[in-house]
């Protein structure tokens, strides 16, 4: 046995309670490991791994008294930690952003139109009940009903049929091939919840539901049958709608809370002083957009849409509306947190001399107007004032038009009135997700109206067919070039990535990985976190 | 019929007639509200269909005059109505009576406000009281300056203040005030402590100035010089000549700042967070929750006809001419 696998062996036993501390620095300090280091590494040890315990109190920046325990009404980050703290899902994107399978225990689908869920076997309701094939189709049906108002009725127009084959499995049909369907039902709207009790908060997940107190507070305890192995470690959860950043980080702080989400950027770097505490950012899928509408002039123009797209200096936004949390974008929606993320692209920067030559190809001459709000992201008016001092440097007149924050997203967003404006969004966990909702010609959220230029329809078609290829190579092939399409003709500026800013009390330890797909490491901090 | 009964029916019936200007003018101001719950709650979701289908079920389509007789009916027999969030999603009819919203925030906006007020009134008057026996003395200027300072500021200020004192650098008290149904009365108090002290620094000002005036004002009165000829001591002319008279006035400004705790403290509530009403009805105005927000309209208006209908029994009580008509 060499010194690295004895010392790996010693790691095992101590973090298994096999031998003590004293122990544990004697081996290493046997193994020719300094002293110092010794217990540095010992306390490493100590601090990854999950021990149980502990009220872990949360302060999170969303909440509101319309909430509901419906997953089907799930909208804000108050409602994904609360759902996914007493629930569970068919499968799961893991802290290191791959789907597992969660109360599914294995999924197949030889031709990605129809897929079978195998169900995990003797896991138990809160309400003692036993989860069966009967229940997952009951909670798929409470979004896919004819009137159904679930936010997840959209994601699931796809499944034709979907029924129960025994108890323990479950087979979707779908209209058409999607390679990606295992991604879908992770979604935080589908639930699984026992049939015919949709709404009261009993599920399957590490927590019981205590109380529930819509836009105030919801208290869990302990679920101690969990089936889940090594996950929920707190005895006790407090979750809190603390809506105001300041109080958030207060509370923080003062160590009323043990942790939060949201900290505000403004004050970060004083916030970061403080000795108890520590700041940590994930930069997932979610992105600042700047769509212009090919179906209004001049954005109909390759070459006006060209010079603006080289006319913005990305580092700067980054470093000025982002305050350094978050990422330069490349004029697509596709993040490196996403599986197939094209970094082949060439990454665009400001470029004087680029931005004038298509400019001037463009033929266009006077004002562009953009429209901003703090609606569309906080920084955005900012923002648009940076890109228009920008591409005056090239040549370019943007008029920055501040809109009125109240109705952006019905009269400024995503409308022919407006030709230009800013947006955010929170990304999606697949690449085919994130283009159906916002890129391909038959979602309504196509806010940059890009549906009829060649490359378009390329990409279009291109998309179908990726969504139906199984293998893996091939798929990547596919979307490494409708990431190139929407970065070359698509209407789409895409200039930064903002990375989630949390605190934590240094009391609180997690995994090295923190999932990037949604804020709070997945929206499943509340499972995955331990007291240290 | 005694003329002090007399005068409190009178007051009453007029107190009703306000009422129902009141819930007329809530009533033709939230018609007035742009946007609809439909959409709000849809969000970008909503189609005209699924709005109009929406607007059916929870009768929005009605004429303004029936929704108001209906509502008002429903008022008075204390039922609110139901609030319209919690109605979608396949069917399932999950949505809270108002009252059952309502209740619970009240119940804790009053508590916060007696709190406050059990602190702030003894101490307005006591000030007010006492600056005015030192008149331009320097305890006076001292009193003024400071709870003018105070009042000055705006209250998330003094808030922040206030949890940079007393939760971060010295923590004495919890800068989180959730309390909720469960708490028990000791825990209830103690972290409600910084949201009441904050309230009270915001509201001492007025209340102990006007106590203050009220007597200085009638220092003047000749009947207050003739007490002096007949040698009572200063102390002796404010208290039992000035004060009882000065009643009037002051419960005025008392009952105006009562009503303020409970209808006005939504910063305060929302920097401390403390579950109160006032977060409730801005939760509400925010999804266009009508019911919610003509519901909680019309607990503040009748707080504030309440509590100046007190001040006025008060007024009349300590005021001997109008207690003994000729």
């Amino acid at each position: 046995m060499s010194k690295l696998e004895y010392r790996a062996m010693q790691e095992l036993k101590y973090r298994s309670g096999q031998i003590d501390r004293r122990t544990f620095v004697r081996s290493l300090l046997a193994t020719g490991v300094a002293l110092p280091s010794a217990l540095s590494l010992a306390g490493q040890v100590a601090a990854s791994t999950p021990k149980s315990g502990g009220r872990f109190r949360m302060g999170l920046g969303h909440g509101s008294t319309t909430d509901t325990l419906d997953s089907a009404t799930s909208e804000n980050h108050f409602t994904l930690v609360n759902g996914y703290t007493f629930g569970n899902h068919l499968t799961e994107v893991s802290n290191t952003g791959e789907l597992i399978p969660e109360l599914a225990e294995s999924f197949e689908s030889d031709d990605a139109q129809k897929w079978v869920f195998n169900l995990r076997q003797g896991v138990e309701f809160h309400n003692g009940k036993t989860m069966t094939s009967e229940d997952v189709v009951a909670s798929y049906n409470h979004h896919m009903g004819e009137d159904s108002t679930s936010a997840a009725k959209g994601l699931l127009t796809q499944v034709k049929s979907l029924k129960a084959d025994g108890k323990n499995k479950v087979i979707f049909e779908l209209e058409n091939p999607n390679a990606d369907f295992p991604f879908i039902v992770s979604d935080y709207h589908i639930s699984i919840r026992p049939a015919g009790d949709m709404a009261s908060g009993v599920g399957t997940g590490g927590y019981i539901l205590q109380s529930f107190e819509p836009g105030v507070k919801s208290v869990l305890k302990k679920n101690p049958n969990y089936w889940k192995e090594g996950k929920a470690h707190f005895d006790e959860v407090e979750l809190i709608s603390i809506i105001d950043p300041t109080a958030r980080q207060n509370a923080l702080t003062s160590g009323d809370i043990d942790a939060m989400d949201r900290v505000d950027l403004k004050t970060v770097n004083l916030f970061k002083r403080n000795k108890d505490i520590y700041i940590w950012d994930a930069t997932g899928t979610a992105h600042y957009t700047f769509p212009m509408r090919l179906s209004v002039a001049p954005f109909d123009n390759y070459d006006l849409r060209m010079a603006l797209k080289w006319s913005i200096k990305r580092q700067e936004l980054v470093d000025k509306i982002l305050l350094g949390y978050g990422a330069i974008g490349n004029d697509h929606p596709i993040s490196t947190a996403n599986r197939y993320h094209n970094a082949e692209l060439p990454q665009r920067e400001f470029d004087a001399d680029k931005a004038a030559y298509h400019y001037k190809k463009s033929g266009h001459s006077g004002k562009i107007q953009l429209s901003a709000a703090d609606a569309a992201f906080a920084g955005a008016v900012d923002a648009a004032q940076l890109m228009a001092a920008s591409a005056a440097e090239a040549g370019m007149e943007i008029e920055v038009i501040r809109e009125p924050k109240d109705g952006y997203w019905s009269n400024v967003w995503n409308n022919d009135a407006k030709g230009w404006c800013a947006c955010y969004w929170g990304g999606r966990p697949t690449e085919d997700w994130m283009f159906s909702a916002a890129y391909t010609d038959d979602t309504e959220w196509n806010d940059t109206a890009w549906k009829t230029t060649d490359a378009a329809v390329k990409f279009n078609k291109l998309v179908k067919e990726a969504r139906a290829e199984l293998d893996d190579n091939k798929r990547r092939e596919l979307y490494y070039e409708c990431q190139r399409l929407i970065y070359d003709d698509g209407g789409t500026i895409c200039p930064i990535f903002n990375s989630y800013v949390s605190a934590n009390s240094k009391a609180i330890a997690t995994d090295e990985n923190i999932a990037a797909n949604w804020d709070s490491d997945g929206a499943k901090c509340v499972e995955r976190w331990w007291f240290a | 019929m005694h003329p002090v009964l007399q005068t409190v029916l009178g007051r009453l019936g007029l107190g009703l007639a306000t009422l129902f200007v009141v819930s007329l003018i809530i009533f033709s101001a939230i018609e007035m509200l742009p946007g609809d719950f439909g959409q709000a709650i849809l969000g970008q979701a909503a189609t005209e269909e699924t709005v109009a289908a929406f607007r059916r079920e929870l009768g929005l389509d009605e004429p303004p005059y029936v929704r108001y007789l209906q509502w008002v009916g429903g008022a008075i027999q204390g039922d609110l109505g139901t609030s319209f969030s919690g109605r979608n999603a396949s069917g399932t009819d999950r949505s809270r009576e108002v009252i059952d919203l309502i209740a619970p925030r009240l119940w804790n906006t009053l508590f916060l406000a007696s709190v406050t007020a059990i602190i702030a009134v003894p101490v307005s008057l006591f000030l007010g009281i006492t600056s005015a026996l030192y008149r331009n003395s320097v305890y006076d200027r001292t009193i003024n300056t400071t709870t003018l300072t105070t009042i000055s500021f705006p209250e998330f200020f003094v808030a922040y203040i206030l949890i940079l004192l007393l939760a971060s650098l010295y923590p004495i008290f919890p800068s989180l005030a959730n309390v909720d149904a469960s708490t028990p009365l000791s825990e209830r108090l103690y972290r409600s402590a910084l949201p009441a002290f904050t309230l009270t620094l915001v509201i001492v000002a007025h209340m102990m100035r006007m106590t203050r005036a009220a007597i200085i004002n009638l220092l003047a009165s000749p009947y207050i010089q003739m007490a002096r000829l007949s040698g009572a001591s200063q102390t002796e002319v404010i208290l039992k000549h000035a004060l009882p008279n000065a009643w009037a006035p002051i419960a005025t400004v008392i009952a105006f700042n009562l009503a303020y705790l409970v209808v006005g403290v939504v910063v305060v509530e929302v920097v401390f967070v403390y579950p109160g009403v006032g977060q409730l009805m801005v939760d509400a105005v925010t999804s266009r929750d009508i019911p919610v927000v003509q519901g909680c309209a019309l607990i503040f208006a009748v707080t504030y006809i309440l509590l100046n209908l007190i001040a006025d029994i008060i007024g009349i009580i300590t005021n001997p001419r109008l207690l003994h008509p000729k």
